[in-house]
């Protein structure tokens, strides 16, 4: 039945994912035996019994006190045995061992940031090494959000006004996808994240030199990468609609008015500042609400994007 | 008396004497009425245009989902969309639906009664309704709310669409639901037929009771919290703000509080339904009368005290978590009791699968696959997986389409020859049945398995690999779509006819059927005179 | 119910709504359903006093130190108004009973009166907070020294003060209802319902108060 539990859940990506699934697969039987149960005594009922005749008799049979205490009794052992599994496995689930990489993470409208220990921080993508335990400690800086990695099978709410935490052991290198799963507004689908999961030494050059592709990719092609994965898409437009932010189509050489009056030329100068100091200027008809990308983007990262924005006529 | 009650069904005796139909007539005299069963009838047009506003916006919902991508609206679009959805079915159809409407008609007929107890209330309650439903209109209009049918703070009070409006609305459709409450509460106590104990009122009688009690008790709370949404966005109070210091959680207490008894306010009006239609259809004794009625009331307190299990992953304590979870396992035995009974009600009848009796089968399979799926929901540890995913989803559609509007349709097809003298063609009703089961299961099955895959909810764009489950199910909803509309042309088309309805056409035992099809203004000539039990089928019940 | 299949005709009163065998049976109804509805009433402030208790528990220093820009004495009179009112409508529904129409009416009017005592004794309070600027949530601008989170305390206080506010006017209103139809004569020592629900109605109005003013008044 192994391919009814791989149709039915992503694959385990931590120890802790077989366990959940265990559990689900008991509970799926439990609940396909009860089904047929029902429907089998139904269609035999239906046809068993089905009426002959208008002026059939039927015997009268108004209860029986056995029958109602063997089908009360039997699910209720059934439902408090599954009760002690679930809480258990939650149990196992939110006690993290001692030592374990610590990962600050901020949800916003729409983008996850990441802190490493050592100061780094990252948008919508971390490198964890396997096989070695990794807790989130979460908070947000708006409205609630929930930090979900399905083929972890771990979810906790992220909320603005305290910490919630969450930890997990990967099991095998790879890439998962966590998602946001506590609606926020416009952007929630489209605030995912990539947890790369990669060897111990890989993890430790990615944290020196940052990502190996990164180096070497294209700037324009870059450009676009981060353009999708850092968040600048929920808010920015490539062809020409009107989002929370301005588009980038064509405005590279433009000229903008700006809210306190002035107007300032679109070129590479004023692009930079806009990623990293968004509140310095703000352009009139918008809101402030552009998050900075100061110490999220590395030097040939802003290269990148200003090439992107520049190549969008 | 048994006699007349059982001798084959003869076209009605009173098809032309004056029936609270036309009796009187005009515009007017509807609206200034304080018959039951025309408030009855006018609540049964409000709720049924408002299933059709929320299924449309359903089928909008379900076309965006046909691609990863933008398919027909944008994501603004969207939000409103599922938010309006979740909002109309829940306020404004399935909560009114079944009390409000079909319980309005046949609760006093049921209990040999000439009315509700208050009368003015009961239409005061309707144009509460009315204003209320004004209200979510008016929100619609201008400009649609995105926050999702359950309003969490802090989004619910930053954003700019039209909470508040929607909000208020809500807030008079609760009263609207209070007040109903409280009718039938004193209905039920002060109004029935003399000889008529407690243990002797039909079981439909016993599910509307324990609904009431919920209505009443559960929610004055919604209203506050309701009521402090709008304070919050229009004074900042701070309650739910956590930059003035207050708390954003309290809101989803205060909101499950009463949405999660609100569950049961929707689900046991339709298992009283059941009760009815199943000993009717099999000709027999309902099996295990007292199990059903306590059970009913059993979920009505237990409710109240498993809100927690939305909340698994928000951050509560793990007691909280924990004590939650098994309140919850605990209430669904009183609903495996009801299911096992009404199988046994079948074992040994003559079962006529007339259309009531399809849709109550139906509810059977539908409600069992709902129920079930809310005990993996209950589990703490896979709901955490499961939370927020379209595997809840598919649970609640599966209780609430497959559960509580199911045996909305049955009722409806049960009771239709009463309340409008006009048979349905029955001829169209198995087709249409098996268009919506097949349709339904389609739409939904396919969510289950999103959902454990990890397909969170209220997605406007979603990952490619899941896009042809997602195709799957807006087909169904596509034949889903087209079955209901077959039902609601033919009961529409039967309305043309002359009357043609027997007093009591399917051969049942409760008061309803012992007066003409349509009843007359007063429901019964005289006071009627119980000379057996509701469900007394069999012969053996004159020894009993 | 002693007479269940007894035409209603027979024992025809004015008063007897034709959907009930006789009057008993509506009394009983009425009542019942009054006290569900005051069963409702009292979750609606539930709701509330639960955020208060909340509320009050994450920031104790501020409640405490919030409170004292309350008046006590004037909190204090208005209880004893309110005690005094339930007191008189008492003695109203008594009236009614006894048939004693003059009663009847003096004693609402006594109540009627009480009411607009304790409303204009609000207002006094209410313009006293308003000119100091303690005003619940954005409308705060009180310039004096405070501990952060006071403003909330008084978000709770103009909300649960005034949320019973609206109930007194209610009971006014209701109290208006029944006094004009004890002047115009309709009740007797037979029919006095709407008397005894009113006053139900009335003393659940004063019940809230006595627990509003110790929460708000008296924390220590
Ligand atoms: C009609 C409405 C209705 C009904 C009746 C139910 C019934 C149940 N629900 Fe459901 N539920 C909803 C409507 C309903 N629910 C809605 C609307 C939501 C989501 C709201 C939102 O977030 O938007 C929800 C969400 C929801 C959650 C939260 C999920 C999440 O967000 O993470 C949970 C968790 O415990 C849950 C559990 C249950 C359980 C245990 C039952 C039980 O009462 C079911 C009992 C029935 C049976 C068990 C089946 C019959 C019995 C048998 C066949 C015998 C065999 C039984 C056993 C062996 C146990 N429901
Ligand atoms: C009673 C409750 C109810 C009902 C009946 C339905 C019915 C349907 N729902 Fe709904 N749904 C909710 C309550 C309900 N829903 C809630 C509460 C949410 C959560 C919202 C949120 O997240 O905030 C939700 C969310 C929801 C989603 C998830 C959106 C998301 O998370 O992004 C989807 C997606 O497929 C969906 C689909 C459907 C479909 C296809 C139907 C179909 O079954 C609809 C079919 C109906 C029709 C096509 C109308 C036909 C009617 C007539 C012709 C009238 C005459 C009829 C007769 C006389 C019988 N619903
Ligand atoms: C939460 C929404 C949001 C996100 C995410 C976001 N921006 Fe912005 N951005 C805005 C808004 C709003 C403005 C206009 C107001 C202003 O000038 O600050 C803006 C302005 C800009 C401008 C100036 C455009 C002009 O026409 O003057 C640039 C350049 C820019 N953003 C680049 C980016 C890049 C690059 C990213 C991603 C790395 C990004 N933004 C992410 C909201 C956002
Ligand atoms: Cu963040 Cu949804
Ligand atoms: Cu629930």
């Amino acid at each position: 039945m192994n391919w009814l539990r791989s149709l039915m859940m992503p694959a385990p990506g931590s120890s802790y994912a077989s366990e959940v699934d265990d559990l689900y697969m008991l509970i799926f039987w439990i609940s396909a035996f009860f089904f047929l149960l029902i429907a089998g005594l139904l269609s035999y009922f239906v046809w068993r019994y089905r009426r002959r005749s208008a002026d059939e008799v039927t015997p009268h049979i108004s209860h029986n006190f056995k029958l109602e205490v063997v089908w009360s009794v039997i699910p209720l052992i059934i439902v408090v045995v599954l009760f002690f599994l679930g809480f258990n496995s939650y149990m196992n689930a939110r006690v993290g061992p001692g030592e374990a990489l610590e990962i600050q993470v901020r949800g916003k409208r729409w983008v996850w940031e990441f802190e490493y220990p050592d100061g780094m921080r990252t948008l919508n993508e971390i490198y964890i090494p396997v096989n070695r335990p990794v807790r989130f400690v979460m908070s947000s800086e708006d409205v609630i959000h929930s930090f979900y990695v399905p083929s972890f099978r771990v979810k906790m709410d992220v909320l603005p006004n305290r910490y919630t935490d969450l930890w997990f052991h990967p099991i095998e290198e790879g890439v998962h996808t966590m998602l946001c799963a506590e609606y926020c507004g416009r952007g929630h689908s489209d605030m995912l994240a990539q947890i790369h999961v990669v060897s111990e030494a890989k993890f430790r050059e990615w944290q020196e030199q940052g990502d190996e592709r990164m180096r070497t990719m294209p700037l324009a092609e870059l450009g676009k990468m981060l353009y999708e994965s850092r968040g600048c898409a929920t808010c920015h437009s490539i062809d020409g609609t009107r989002r929370e932010g301005p588009t980038f189509k064509g405005i590279y050489g433009e000229s903008h008015a700006m809210r306190d009056g002035s107007t300032v030329l679109v070129d590479e100068n004023y692009l930079r500042e806009s990623i990293l100091e968004p509140q310095a200027k703000i352009r009139s008809g918008y809101e402030a609400i552009m998050p900075t990308f100061q110490g999220l983007l590395r030097e040939r990262e802003i290269a990148a994007l200003i090439e992107f924005i520049k190549a969008q006529k | 008396m048994a006699d007349v009650l059982t001798a084959p069904p003869e076209v009605g005796r009173r098809h032309f004497e004056p029936n609270y139909l036309n009796e009187r007539r005009g515009i007017l005299s509807w609206l200034t009425t304080l018959d039951h069963k025309r408030i009855g009838v006018m609540y049964l047009w409000s709720v049924l245009v408002a299933f059709l506003l929320g299924g449309i916006f359903a089928m909008v919902v379900r076309m965006e989902l046909l691609t990863p991508k933008e398919t027909i609206i944008s994501a603004d679009a969207y939000n409103k969309a599922f938010t309006l959805h979740g909002a109309i079915m829940i306020f404004l159809f399935i909560i009114p639906g079944i009390p409000a409407a079909l319980g309005n008609f046949v609760l006093p007929l049921l209990i040999g009664a000439k009315d509700v107890a208050f009368p003015r209330l009961n239409l005061a309650s309707y144009y509460l309704y009315v204003a209320g439903a004004l209200f979510a209109l008016a929100s619609m209009i201008f400009g649609g709310v995105d926050t999702g049918w359950t309003f969490y703070t802090p989004y619910s009070t930053t954003t700019t669409t039209k909470v508040s409006l929607l909000t208020l609305g809500a807030f008079i459709l609760g009263f609207s639901s209070i007040f109903t409450g409280v009718n039938f509460i004193a209905t039920v106590h002060k109004l029935r037929v003399p000889g008529m104990t407690w243990f002797n009122m039909p079981l439909f009688i016993w599910g509307l009771y324990a609904t009431a009690i919920i209505q009443v008790l559960a929610t004055p709370v919604l209203g506050i919290t309701l009521l402090l949404i709008v304070m919050e966005r229009v004074w900042k109070v701070g309650i739910f703000d956590p930059a003035l210091g207050g708390d954003p959680v309290l809101f989803q207490h205060f909101f499950w509080f009463y949405s999660h008894p609100a569950v049961y306010i929707m689900i046991l009006p339709g298992m009283a339904i059941i009760s009815e239609v199943i000993p009717t259809f099999s000709k027999k004794t309902i099996f295990g009368y007292k199990a059903i009625a306590y059970s009913s009331v059993a979920i009505a307190f237990i409710s109240f005290l498993v809100w927690g299990h939305h909340m698994f992953t928000s951050g509560q304590s793990d007691l909280a978590t924990a004590v939650f979870s098994f309140l919850t396992f605990l209430v669904a035995i009183p609903s495996a009791i009801k299911v096992f009974n009404w199988l046994a009600t079948m074992y040994r009848g003559s079962i006529d699968l007339k259309a009531p009796m399809i849709y109550a089968i139906m509810f059977l399979l539908l409600f069992a696959i709902g129920g079930l799926t809310g005990i993996f929901l209950g589990t703490i540890s896979v709901d955490v997986h499961l939370h927020d995913t379209y595997f809840v989803v598919a649970h609640f559609h599966y209780v609430m389409m497959g559960g509580t509007v199911i045996a909305f349709i049955a009722g409806l097809h049960y009771w239709w020859p009463k309340m409008f003298g006009r048979m349905y063609s029955e001829k169209w009703a198995r087709p249409a049945a098996l268009l919506i089961f097949l349709g339904f299961n389609m739409t939904f099955l396919a969510q289950f398995i999103l959902g454990s895959r990890g397909m969170p909810r209220r997605y406007y764009n979603y990952l490619e690999q899941f896009q042809p489950l997602h195709v799957f199910s807006t087909i169904g909803s596509w034949v889903l779509a087209l079955g209901l509309f077959m039902v609601g042309g033919y009961l529409l088309a039967s309305l043309r006819k002359p009357y043609d309805a027997p007093d009591n056409p399917w051969g049942g035992k409760t008061l309803e059927w012992t007066t003409s099809s349509p009843p007359i203004t007063h429901n019964f000539e005289t006071t009627p005179v119980l000379t057996h039990g509701p469900y007394d089928y069999s012969p053996q019940e004159a020894t009993r | 119910m002693s007479h269940p299949a007894a035409p209603a005709e027979h024992v025809h009163e004015p008063f007897l709504q034709h959907h009930f065998a006789e009057p008993a049976q509506q009394v009983d109804a009425a009542k019942i359903g009054m006290w569900v509805f005051l069963v409702t009433e009292v979750l609606l402030f539930g709701g509330l006093f639960v955020g208060y208790g909340i509320m009050h528990s994450k920031h104790p220093e501020a409640f405490a130190s919030a409170h004292h820009h309350l008046d006590r004495t004037l909190g204090a009179l208005n209880t004893i108004v309110l005690l005094v009112s339930s007191f008189t409508m008492v003695m109203a529904v008594a009236a009614a009973q006894a048939g004693k129409r003059r009663h009847l009416i003096n004693y609402l009017t006594a109540t009627l009166s009480l009411a607009g005592v304790f409303l204009v004794i609000k207002y006094f309070e209410y313009s006293h907070k308003i000119h100091e600027g303690l005003l619940p949530g954005a409308l705060y601008s009180y310039k004096g020294e405070a501990v952060p989170g006071e403003f909330m305390f008084f978000s709770f206080y103009f909300m649960m003060t005034g949320l019973h506010g609206l109930h007194v006017i209610a009971g006014m209103i209701a109290i208006s209802w029944v006094l004009r139809r004890a002047i115009r004569g309709d009740f007797s020592e037979r029919y006095y319902t709407p008397v005894d629900l009113v006053g139900l109605y009335w003393h659940l109005v004063d019940m809230i108060w006595i627990y509003l003013f110790p929460l708000m008044y008296l924390i220590s």
